[in-house]
């Protein structure tokens, strides 16, 4: 047991050190158990039905076939579901309609929950589910989304995030400028698709309702399941030992509600398992967006106007705003400034957050435009970027609480071998190939959120961390290990960290480059409190010593600043402007993003984030069709995801940019990795053709309509 | 009377028979994860688009998800909780360990079942897409990145681990005797870098 005392930083040195994940073995055995794969005795399976219209009233469930055919327990529909009360505000605003499931005969968009099946095997309920036959009254639909939609409008401001932001005059700096860059950009709807779907499995046990299930917070989801139910919190427990990728789209969703009523109705264990193709409908997606940028600058690149506008689609029966336009109010200054996110509401699922909401379609169109004005005033990308430096927040006002966004410029620029580029496009070959190398900027906010944690000192000389966080993949149980482990000044080896258990007490989920921050903060806390205690000396009695902290105070008092994470990405594609092939050859990510705590599970992070950026911007394209308002081949064969062949060699690495105010240093990584990477690719795209490709994905057949330019043919 | 709609039959997996009764329509994939408890295996679309149910028949790797049960009778079925050797890992395991071959872990069964067929595939000469010389007489091709990369798209991850993924499985190939020296232009716009250990910028 160590005897010092307090109030020093304590380092053992395990937090940024490499370290292998801790449920690396059983991931790579297939020990490691999902949602979806822990037996119960009694338990039985339910399928989900979805609308097959875009919009009107259910007429009818013809249920009693349904209910004739073997082993069906039950069939649950807007007429005989338990009444839920979706009236209430939880940490994420109000619930999405859709989790409100079977409340009345309305359908707002195709893909809407109508039925469950429940039955003894997944087979009987599957076969059900499909031979189900559900009526409907059909009404005109609309969801054809495009910039300048007549329907369009500006939400209204919240004090946190307003949806229009203005400062200058515009029209009078645009007037002024000595080059002008005014271009549309568009982005697909694109869809999260964590390789695991959504699977929960919900049960009553001696009063209580438990859930297993795939989240990226146990106790958020058990707080909107107790909302839901009108239940006692304390009466609802929820896990999520291993989550199999999130990316945004496994907070509350119908698969826990769903189990959860029928779990009720039958009495019995019921797991509910999302298809794939559910996928498409009831978990969230990224909205399409349409966005016009306008630039002005003096002839030595210097901002006097920006523009961003940015459009995007929400449903009939929730609004989600898409924010796209946000970027500039961190990145670049200027005396007219103005920001906008508008929305338009239409025949379609809700969106969502997915990975880098708003950051990742904005940074395709706001570093697109960069390098596009970067090109009309003949300076060198980054130069332009060095040359529009904020002193501090364009739009708060507030200093930053670190911005080291020039370095990491300065140290990918060096790796990369930017200095070596010639500008002009179209110059390099390589056979049948144009290459091309491109850079943009990327950010990502740092902030965190109120958690509590409780650290056992055992009487074995070991400690036990609770804390009810989420490892989607992030390595935060790994992570948050070394970070004890430290802060108690120990190894590694000693501590027992238990996580995904809602019982666990308050904690934010794992959203918004949050979660390992904002968990780390509670867990050291704790542990430094715990060790304090024990310097002072005694025994540990049998039952430990527990030390529990809430970090709600500490992070309420933190000062207003502008707190960021940046970076910068570099890629190389080549382009055969006759095949419309566009490979990406190589991409180098730096990043300076607070203290790294597991440099291992960072970089695949990291790298993951890049890979990410490189999928939006060559393959992900979610297409809605108009007459039945569903998404066209919705698979992961229709929606293509980056695969092993589309992916070269990508490295991400950073520089050193400890957080001053948070007591581990940690700024957050979950996102800033696919941050500008679409935009990296899209400039490198021109660099090797001279074609602006300003709509993604930038597929074959956009390559060949576009040619090669001038510069190309031949 | 009506033709009967379960059967029993006996699969071998791992090494061991399992004789269990199977519902015609359970595929080999769902009898593995609903009947046997062997949930190593995953489910992540259910329609042969993503790998994640990948596991080797008679040696050679299939989407458990598009095979009946009943069809899989009198087959050699080898899921990842039969890859290791006891408490041993194998070399492929120990390096999607060691380099942190996942994030999410959901994909990685499959990935690694897929991995050890790829190995196999390539050490018996099988050229793939991007190989440049079929010919017979050229050889086993070299196991470079780009092969890998070629060999395993049938493997989805959505974290987007293939860069660590690639290095595992070069680092297992090498570790297992093939030759994964470098060659040059041998894919679709890559330079053709080495695989283990290659360097983007």
């Amino acid at each position: 047991m160590t005897t010092t005392t307090t109030g020093t930083t304590a380092v053992t040195g395990a937090v940024g050190a490499a370290h292998t994940r801790l449920e690396g073995l059983a991931k790579v055995t297939g020990a490691a158990r999902y949602a979806g794969e822990i037996p119960f005795a009694e338990l039985a399976h339910g399928w989900l039905v979805l609308s097959t219209i875009a919009r009107g009233r259910i007429r009818a469930v013809e249920s009693a076939p349904v209910l004739a055919m073997p082993g069906v327990l039950a069939v649950l529909h807007h007429g005989n579901a338990p009444r839920v009360d979706g009236n209430y505000t939880g940490p994420l605003g109000a619930p999405d309609p859709v989790v409100q499931v079977f409340q009345h005969d309305r359908v707002p968009y195709a893909g809407w929950p109508v039925a469950l099946v429940v039955a003894e095997t997944p087979e009987q309920a599957r076969e059900a589910a499909e031979t189900l036959v559900v009526r409907y009254d059909q009404e005109p639909h609309e969801v054809a989304f495009a910039a300048g939609h007549p329907d369009r409008y500006t939400p209204e401001n919240s004090p946190q995030s307003p949806a229009e932001t203005e400062k200058g005059d515009l029209a009078a700096e645009l007037a002024a400028s000595a080059v002008v860059v005014d271009a549309q950009y568009t982005t697909p709807e694109e869809h999260h698709h964590p390789l695991e779907p959504h699977a929960a499995m919900a049960r009553w046990d001696g009063g209580r309702l438990e859930v297993v299930d795939s989240n990226q917070g146990s106790r958020f989801v058990a707080e909107e399941l107790a909302n839901l139910f009108s239940l006692d919190p304390a009466s609802v427990r929820v896990r999520s030992e291993h989550v199999g990728g999130g990316f945004g789209s496994k907070a509350l969703r119908p698969h826990q509600v769903l189990a959860t009523m029928a779990a009720t109705v039958l009495q019995r264990p019921v797991r509910v398992v999302l298809t794939r193709r559910q996928m498409f409908s009831v978990v969230g997606y990224r909205s399409p967006t349409a966005q016009r940028i306008r630039l002005g600058a003096d002839a030595d690149g210097r901002l006097r106007a920006f523009d961003h506008q940015g459009e995007s689609v929400t449903s009939t029966v929730r609004e989600f705003i898409e924010r796209s336009a946000d970027m500039g109010r961190v990145m670049y200054d200027a005396a007219a400034h103005h920001t906008v996110n508008r929305v338009v509401r239409l025949d379609v699922p809700t969106p969502s957050w997915m990975r880098a909401p708003g950051e990742a379609p904005g940074s395709f169109a706001l570093e697109s435009a960069l390098d596009e004005l970067a090109e009309k005033c003949g300076l060198d990308p980054i130069a332009l970027r060095a040359r529009n430096e904020p002193a501090a927040g364009p739009v708060s006002g507030l200093p930053f609480s670190s911005r080291k966004l020039l370095a990491c410029f300065q140290e990918g620029a060096r790796r990369f071998g930017w200095a070596d580029r010639d500008p002009r496009p179209g110059r390099r070959r390589d056979g049948r190939w144009l290459l091309g190398t491109g850079t943009a900027a990327a950010h990502f906010a740092a902030r965190a959120a109120p958690s509590t944690a409780s650290v056992t000192a055992e009487a074995d000389g070991d400690f036990i961390v609770r804390i009810a966080a989420a490892d989607i993949g992030t390595g935060a149980r790994t992570a948050l290990t070394l970070i004890a482990a430290d802060a108690l000044e120990v190894t590694p080896e000693r501590i027992r960290m238990r996580i995904a258990d809602s019982d666990f007490g308050p904690a934010m989920i794992a959203g918004g480059s949050m979660g390992t921050r904002s968990w780390a903060w509670a867990v050291t806390a704790a542990a430094r409190e715990l060790r304090e205690q024990l310097a002072l000396g005694g025994g540990i009695p049998p039952q430990g010593i527990t030390v529990r902290s809430d970090t709600t105070a500490a992070i309420a008092a933190l000062a207003q600043k502008e707190r960021h994470a940046f970076g910068a990405q570099f890629a190389e594609v080549a382009v055969d402007v006759t095949s419309g092939e566009v490979r990406v050859r190589r991409m180098l990510g730096i990043f300076a993003a607070g203290r790294i705590v597991n440099p291992l599970t960072a970089r695949s992070q990291f790298i993951g984030g890049m890979t990410w950026g490189l999928s939006m911007a060559l393959h992900e394209e979610a297409v809605r069709d108009r007459a039945s308002g569903a998404p066209v081949g919705a698979d992961l064969a229709g929606y293509h995801v980056a695969a092993h062949a589309d992916v070269p060699p990508i490295e991400a690495d950073w520089v050193d940019d400890p957080d001053e105010d948070d007591p581990v240093g940690i700024k957050g990584i979950g996102e800033i990795g696919i941050v500008g990477g679409a935009a990296a690719i899209a400039n490198a795209v021109w660099h090797a053709t001279g074609v602006r490709h300003r709509d993604l994905p930038i597929r074959p057949d956009r390559v060949l309509l576009a040619g090669g330019g001038d510069r190309a043919a031949g | 009377m009506a033709p009967p709609t379960s059967s029993a039959v006996t699969l071998r997996i791992n090494g061991e028979k399992h004789t269990l009764p199977v519902d015609h329509r359970t595929t080999l994939l769902d009898a593995l994860r609903e009947q046997l408890d062997l949930t190593g295996t995953k489910k992540g679309c259910d329609q042969g688009q993503c790998g994640a149910c990948t596991v080797l028949l008679d040696g050679r790797r299939a989407v458990s998800c598009l095979q009946l049960a009943v069809a899989a009778e009198g087959r050699e079925i080898t899921t990842i909780e039969g890859v290791a050797d006891g408490e041993r890992l194998h070399p492929v395991q120990q390096a999607f360990l060691d380099l942190d071959g996942y994030q999410c872990g959901y994909c990685t069964p499959g990935q690694i079942c897929s991995a050890l067929a790829v190995i196999e595939e390539h050490a018996a000469g099988w050229p793939s897409a991007v190989t440049a010389d079929v010919r017979p007489e050229a050889g086993v091709p070299a196991l470079t990145a780009d092969e890998i990369r070629e060999r395993m798209s049938g493997n989805l991850c959505r974290c987007g681990a293939y860069v660590s993924i690639v290095q595992a499985v070069a680092r297992a190939a090498g570790a297992a005797g093939a030759p994964v020296v470098p060659r040059q232009g041998t894919g679709p716009g890559d330079a053709g870098a080495p695989a283990d250990g290659e360097a983007a910028a």
